[in-house]
């Protein structure tokens, strides 16, 4: 068999995010960023990021101040429990979705 | 150790919105993989279990860095294979690079199926850092026992009941057996401390030759927490001395983290599910025994670690 031909057979994937789809449609409860409280938004050097370091998922980000990316965040609570100022607060999901409508 | 900053910079190895469950810290490490060190190119293997049937579900991946998956018994057979290759490849001049090669496993893929080929593979002496993520059972085939099962526990294969108080006997210390083939490096870290296991995974990957990496990574829905609970519950086994913090350097134990208060092992235990039963009065005596066998752990390790401290100021002297 020529080469490019078998090439073109072979099965490729990109790597993620999202291999797992949407997994933000697991979650229950939102994490919630209180940006008063965190220290990088609060000091805007690149400091702390225990969210960041600990985050399962990998969707909480390292600017100033940190986002979290809704649409893969599994509402793990990891956060919340992890972060040394108290800074995250989980909110229930139905909150938002009665806000939506 | 590598700082927060320069980890900052580098992209990880592991892209979210994976299938792993939530509150699965397993991927606190994964994510650390291609941020620890300088100038390496990461090759990964992995054994079935759960990190790879969560994260490379046909035709997905999660994994920006090449990636192989094997079976549960032979994921450091394949990856010294891989490594000898590239060994050839390098002396041929095919290849420039330097590359490293990490094998990552569960306990059951571990402690009992893969044991002997991770035995073989450290034995040879292969460029290869064999990372075992310990959730004390099955948990991907859903909860069976395996020998890191810890005493008590109530696993599907070993259920609570009334002749039977969950699993019997005591577990397995695959570490020691590590150390035992006499390897560069072997270490016991935990989820809950990222700075500690960047240094470990550092030195691993950096170190020329085989190397070993216990891991305490608890499960959800094995052990029976809430997914918040996750990282503290690893904490709070490290500080009830369940799972001491300690690396072996050439067959020189150091212990990284002595814990300042004496807590006793029960509020580990009664955190989970799984050992909910054992709060019963008749049960007193297997929490009595799982203390002790904790005690006569951490005594020992204590011993060892003093020992390298005597023999080295008495080098000194």
């Amino acid at each position: 068999m020529k080469k490019e031909k078998f090439g073109c057979r072979i099965s490729h994937s990109e790597p993620g995010p999202g291999d797992g789809g949407r997994t933000g449609s697991w979650r229950v409860k939102r994490p919630v960023i209180d940006l008063e409280k965190c220290i990088p938004a609060k000091t805007k050097k690149a400091a702390c990021f225990t969210c960041w370091l600990f985050c399962p998922d990998g969707v909480i980000t390292k600017t100033i101040p940190p986002t979290i990316d809704y649409e893969y965040c599994k509402g793990c609570e990891i956060c919340a429990q992890e972060c040394p100022v108290g800074a995250i607060t989980m909110v229930e999901e139905t909150v938002f979705i009665t806000e939506e409508k | 150790m590598p700082s927060l900053q320069e980890m900052a910079k580098k992209d990880g190895a592991f892209a979210g919105g994976h299938r792993m469950c939530a509150g699965c810290p397993v991927p606190i490490f994964t994510k650390m993989l291609t941020r620890v060190t300088d100038g390496y190119e990461i090759v990964a293997g992995n054994a079935t279990g759960c990190l790879e049937v969560a994260s490379s579900i046909f035709p997905y991946s999660a994994w920006k860095i090449p990636w192989i998956h094997t079976a549960f018994e032979n994921v450091s057979a394949s990856m010294s294979g891989v490594e000898t290759m590239y060994r050839v490849l390098k002396k041929k001049g095919k290849i420039t690079k330097p590359y490293k090669f990490i094998a990552m496993g569960g306990d059951g893929g571990t402690y009992d199926i893969g044991l002997q080929s991770l035995s073989g593979a450290m034995e040879r002496g292969h460029d290869l850092v064999y990372i075992c993520y310990d959730n004390g059972a099955y948990m991907n085939t859903g909860v069976q026992r395996s020998s890191a099962t810890p005493m008590g526990a109530s696993t599907t294969t070993t259920p609570k009941g009334e002749q039977s108080f969950g699993r019997q006997g005591t577990r397995k210390d695959l570490t020691r057996i590590m150390v035992a083939h006499n390897i560069g490096y072997v270490a016991q870290a935990s989820i809950h401390n990222p700075v500690d296991l960047s240094e470990k995974l550092k030195k691993a990957i950096e170190l020329d030759g085989p190397a070993f990496i216990n891991l305490l990574s608890p499960c959800i829905p094995g052990w029976k927490i809430a997914p918040d609970l996750a990282v503290e519950v690893a904490r709070l086994g490290v500080e009830t001395k369940y799972w001491p913090m300690y690396e072996v350097i050439d067959g020189e134990y150091k212990i990284n983290y002595t814990p300042e208060k004496d807590i006793p092992v029960s509020e580990w235990m009664f955190l989970q599910g799984r050992f909910k039963h054992l709060q019963k009065p008749e049960y007193k005596d297997v929490v009595d025994a799982f203390q002790q066998e904790v005690d006569r752990n951490w005594n020992w390790l204590v011993r060892q670690a003093e020992a390298v401290k005597l023999l080295s100021t008495e080098a000194k002297n």
